[in-house]
């Protein structure tokens, strides 16, 4: 294992922010993972760093394939935001992750964002742990972007319950995913179960998909059970569910839960009396994808996000 | 006529409006008379478009007899931003002005947008004032994207701005309310002017000069108009970014709206822990500095100055 410094950028007031990077094996670069671009991605560094260990492990016992490189990059620019409690960075609140593919005569973060792509670019294939921009929880998936040169069969080596395909907005096309595959990376976001949060079963869950995406793309060898089949589903077949009202937020359904039409998803509370206002139940019989898990939550917002079954 | 746009029930015993202020003719028929739409406050902490609102209304107000169309003011299209000091809107992760034209289908902010740019559908145009942002000053300008020049140019000329940039597109930029708009045959300018968190009343006062000369040529007004001067007009290429190399402390020592001679010196960036100037940022070719840093604290990249290499000052 080799650590690097992949980029340095230096603060008025800190100690200058370094993104490291650590390389196993030689050769081709082959596959580059990306842990936390956001202050609050707490479990995607922890993945990473859980990954690194891993990795180091395989290396010393020579299970690395010859002539290919692995770069893990626990924080591509997020420590400055997680050390002050921040999800953006701090000083303007723009978002690294809507920056790339960057630029070097830029503003900060899309400095920040060049000096990540130019070390990130070049690998064939390359996987971000990431987070959503509504708050809430997904069952692990992986997503790609639809621009033409995702591939779900590749996304499928990872073993998790899902693929989810979604078409770009305009905002994404700033994104690191976006951007990779622009330049011809096989790119894949990985979504776990948490954000913020250490979640440490959704974690061990991650590092075995990654390591058992690199088995089967030949760059490690690693052996453990299969995962899933996934099933591939495009975003814009997941039924949205939305708070008809504001209020106290009781879930009482789960990412993963099995849910039939009409029953019961939430219940919507008066924060003052208590009485409940509304009885949120599910349109549809389906698996939750994304459940909202904030305590309080405002009228329109998604709750859930349903995978509907398809009856024959 | 004070009008709700769309409202949504806040979780602790609130709502959350966006709203409008209907000024018209008092009496006949509104049916098919041309609208001009004033949108701000789409970044909570640009404040430049609020006195525009009022000043606007004042003017209005004062020759009410001359108003021959329908102004809507809108002057708070994120109003939890502006209320909070928060240029997005608390508690989501997206810029406003990067999620439209929304969705009545989508997380609460994009129903928003989405109800907000629906009742701007049928104006004869729309323009949507900002203010920079709270770290750059800028003189009064109107931004058009490449694509929309020959149908936008003769309205932006008429907004009594020091000037047009013209510029070229970003797909990031497509979700933006003006690109919008454009995009669904509403015409709509975009103003940049002043800085964030402050009101700049003599470039607000510039502005509906213009405005009023606009609702002129669309024919919601028919009082008189003060002269317009003619903007300068520029593209991309034509003008120079200054950046910050390093951290530090900046210190103007140009004018903003001034004309600067090639090497000039726009300010200087120190360090205030060891007294030592860090960068000299001069100018790279002689032209008018239309943007200057204010807020002084700085790392690699961060914006200075921009100027019109060539351009003439007023």
């Amino acid at each position: 294992m080799i650590r690097d410094v992949l980029f340095t950028l230096k603060a008025p007031y800190r100690d200058p922010l370094q993104i490291v990077g650590f390389r196993f094996g030689k050769g081709e670069k082959a596959c580059c993972i990306v842990g936390a671009i956001r202050g609050n991605e707490v479990q995607q560094q922890f993945v990473c760093s859980q990954l690194v260990k891993a990795l180091k492990g395989l290396e010393s016992r020579g299970q690395i394939a010859h002539d290919n490189e692995i770069l893990v990059i626990p924080s591509a620019g997020a420590s400055y935001s997680m050390n002050t409690g921040n999800r953006f960075w701090a000083v303007d609140h723009t978002d690294i992750n809507r920056m790339f593919p960057g630029y070097d005569y830029g503003e900060t973060t899309q400095r920040l964002a060049d000096g990540i792509f130019r070390q990130v670019r070049d690998y064939s294939y390359g996987v971000q742990f990431t987070s959503f921009y509504l708050p809430g929880d997904f069952v692990p998936h992986v997503r790609m972007m639809e621009t033409g040169y995702q591939s779900t069969s590749l996304a499928n080596l990872f073993g998790l319950p899902y693929v989810v395909i979604r078409p770009p907005r305009p905002y994404d096309t700033a994104t690191l995913n976006y951007n990779w595959q622009l330049w011809h990376t096989n790119a894949f976001s990985v979504y776990t179960a948490a954000t913020d949060q250490i979640d440490e079963l959704s974690a061990r869950q991650a590092v075995d998909s990654v390591l058992r995406f690199l088995n089967r793309i030949g760059l490690v060898r690693y052996h453990c059970h299969n995962g899933y089949i996934a099933s591939v589903i495009r975003e814009n077949e997941l039924v949205s569910v939305l708070s008809p009202t504001g209020g106290v937020y009781l879930a009482k359904k789960m990412p993963g839960d099995e849910v039939v039409r009409g029953e019961m998803l939430a219940e919507l509370i008066d924060p003052y009396n208590g009485d409940t206002v509304a009885r949120i139940t599910s349109p549809v019989d389906g698996v939750i994808f994304f459940g909202y898990h904030q305590p309080l939550v405002m009228e329109h917002a998604v709750i859930y996000r349903i995978i509907k079954h398809a009856h024959v | 006529m004070l009008q709700t746009v769309v409202s949504a029930a806040l979780p602790v015993h609130e709502r959350l409006s966006i709203r409008k202020n209907r000024l018209a003719p008092a009496t006949g028929d509104l049916l098919g008379l041309p609208r001009l739409c004033i949108v701000t406050g789409t970044h909570g902490d640009e404040l430049e478009g609020q006195y525009v609102c009022y000043e606007l209304q004042r003017r209005i107000h004062e020759q009410a007899e001359h108003l021959t169309g329908i102004v809507d003011i809108y002057p708070a299209a994120n109003p939890l931003g502006l209320d909070t000091i928060t240029r997005g809107i608390p508690m989501f992760d997206l810029d406003m002005n990067r999620i439209f034209p929304g969705g009545d289908d989508g997380p609460a902010a994009e129903f928003l947008a989405h109800a907000l740019m629906e009742d701007l559908r049928g104006a004869a145009c729309v323009v949507d004032i900002h203010a920079s942002n709270i770290f750059l000053r800028e003189v009064p300008q109107v931004r058009l994207g490449e694509n929309t020049v020959d149908r936008l140019l003769p309205f932006a000329r008429l907004l009594n701005t020091d000037f047009i940039w013209v510029h070229a597109g970003a797909t990031v930029l497509e979700a933006t309310l003006a690109y919008s708009l454009n995009a669904a045959g509403i015409p709509a300018l975009v103003v940049e002017m002043g800085i964030g968190l402050r009101l700049t009343p003599s470039f607000g006062n510039q502005l509906v000069d213009g405005l009023l000369a606009l609702m002129a040529r669309l024919g919601v007004w028919s009082g008189e108009t003060a002269p317009i001067k003619p903007p300068i007009e520029s593209v991309d290429g034509e003008v120079a970014l200054l950046s910050a190399e390093g951290p530090g402390m900046f210190i103007p020592s140009a004018m903003l709206g001034t004309q600067v001679e090639r090497g000039a010196l726009i300010g200087e960036i120190v360090d205030p822990l060891r007294g030592e100037v860090v960068q000299r940022v001069t100018a790279p070719g002689s032209g008018w500095l239309f943007t200057l840093r204010e807020y002084p604290a700085c790392y690699a990249g961060s914006m200075l100055a921009r100027i019109l290499l060539g351009g003439a000052a007023f």
